[in-house]
């Protein structure tokens, strides 16, 4: 309820052409006679997570009583932090393909590789004295050419009919093990979905060239982000001010929010039932009806997070690592020693 | 790939990532994780009081995503005046962060308290998420 103090604090306000109340203001000194100091009891007593759905590919959980500024940290070191493997060196033997030789290198960077990640080491770029081990570069090889079909049916266009390997996929590109990597990566490493389009081919063309992979970070070259995407919305609040609506107001009401959101009971009310499925189109706000009768707002500390992972790592695992990252951030900047 | 599980529930892959930070640890502070730690990582600014109660900060190779956690876990200090932190040109990668205090404790001392608690928040969470994969109260496909 809206008239509930805490509830108030924590509610960023919805109008229909700005929002209040954005900034966290849980700082001690803020409210006088109040100890909002860190606590790590009365953080844990707040903190929930709760896991909606968790596939192969993608998750969407709720992160309870924390502040935006460390999911937003969470959010961006999963997007831009977490370390990926992506092909970075091309080495190209023979391309007489219509696909230039740079633009084919750039169309295989950005294909997103299923490996582990922990088993590589970094590779330092920069230095030329530093060779390639098997403990940080993996090599690849695409090899297709194309041939003319010798006897097609008379009369098709279909490429696939009448030629032999025209289209080269992401499925052709086989992995070479060196050194060690053969008990590392026991099922190869191969694209996270085969049917990715690298290039077209006509008889005659051919494509031939070795690709080293290493560790990167979506910092450096989006190719190197493990997520699709990583975001995360506030839950919305829908607050029914004063008597409730009743009739043909009800059901309007109810068409101004999407499916599930407003139910009406057997009185004829309209309620709110699930305030999560809401996208705040604020089309309620929209109608004068509806002036001074309803609230909108968001909860400030409870973040829905949505995690599309590209294939190379479950989206737990890349949540874990975004957590595990900021420690270590933390914990580099803590062993200098600032007082000499 | 979908990484396998040992009979904890965690996936095998996490475990080697956390025995690959312990083996880290355990050397005598020298962290490879990506490359070494630039001596310069932080510095202190001039223009920090005689007492050492207001002082700056310069982080370098850092961005929001550490400056606006590391600030919200300072200000959470009641001995913490102030803190704040910027940027100066979105070009360089540095940050700058002023911590002034109320006297009590160091600005050096207000720094290095809220690490300590921004680590053990980063803990905490990563306990409960694991406990909620392993809890399995969810579905497995996408609705």
């Amino acid at each position: 309820m809206v008239d509930n103090i805490s509830a108030q604090r924590n509610r960023v306000g919805i109008e229909h052409d700005r929002v209040t109340n954005v900034s966290s203001t849980d700082f001690p000194g803020y409210y006088p006679g109040e100890d909002q100091a860190w606590n790590i009891d009365k953080f844990k007593k707040n903190f929930k997570i709760q896991i909606s759905y968790l596939s192969d590919i993608s998750s969407s959980f709720d992160l309870v009583g924390n502040d935006a500024s460390i999911a937003n940290a969470f959010r961006r070191i999963m997007i831009s932090e977490v370390p990926t493997l992506a092909i970075e060196y091309v080495y190209v033997e023979n391309n007489t393909s219509i696909i230039q030789d740079e633009v084919l290198a750039h169309r295989l960077g950005l294909i997103p590789l299923k490996a582990n990640p922990d088993y590589l080491r970094w590779f330092k770029k920069d230095d030329p004295d530093i060779e390639p081990t098997d403990y940080d570069t993996v090599v690849l090889h695409l090899s297709a050419k194309c041939t003319a079909n010798p006897n097609p049916p008379p009369g098709t266009t279909d490429p696939k009919v009448l030629y032999n390997n025209a289209n080269v996929y992401a499925s052709a590109i086989k992995f070479e093990p060196q050194g060690r990597q053969a008990e590392w990566f026991p099922d190869g490493i191969t694209a996270t979905n085969p049917d990715i389009l690298i290039a077209k081919l006509r008889p005659g063309q051919e494509i031939d060239l070795t690709m080293h992979c290493i560790l990167g970070i979506g910092q450096d070259h989006a190719k190197f982000s493990p997520v699709a995407t990583a975001s995360y919305r506030l839950l919305p609040t829908i607050d029914i001010i004063g008597p409730p609506l009743t009739g043909p107001l009800a059901q309007k009401f109810k068409s101004c929010f999407p499916e599930g959101v407003i139910a009406i009971n057997s009185k004829g009310e309209a309620y709110v039932k699930d305030a999560r499925k809401d996208t705040v189109s604020r089309e309620v706000l929209r109608h004068s009806e509806f002036e001074g009768r309803v609230k909108l707002g968001r909860q400030r500390d409870h973040f829905i997070f949505n995690i599309e992972s590209t294939g190379a790592m479950t989206p737990d695992e890349i949540f874990i690592k975004s957590v595990q990252l900021l420690k270590r951030k933390c914990q580099i900047l803590r062993k200098f020693d600032l007082r000499t | 790939m979908p990484s396998a599980t040992n009979e904890n529930g965690v996936s095998e892959s996490s475990e080697a990532l956390q025995e690959q930070i312990v083996d880290q640890e355990m050397a005598d502070g020298e962290f490879e994780f990506e490359g070494e730690i630039d001596p310069n990582k932080i510095q202190m600014l001039p223009g920090a009081s005689e007492d050492g109660t207001a002082a700056s900060f310069r982080i370098l190779q850092e961005d929001h995503t550490l400056g606006n956690a590391l600030r919200y876990m300072i200000m959470k200090n009641p001995n913490v005046e102030f803190c704040g932190y910027s940027i100066p040109h979105p070009s360089e990668a540095a940050m700058n962060l002023r911590i002034q205090t109320y006297g009590e404790i160091s600005a050096i001392q207000a720094l290095e308290k809220g690490l300590d608690d921004l680590m053990e928040l980063c803990d905490h969470v990563e306990d409960e998420y694991r406990k909620a994969v392993e809890a399995g109260e969810y579905s497995t496909f996408e609705p």
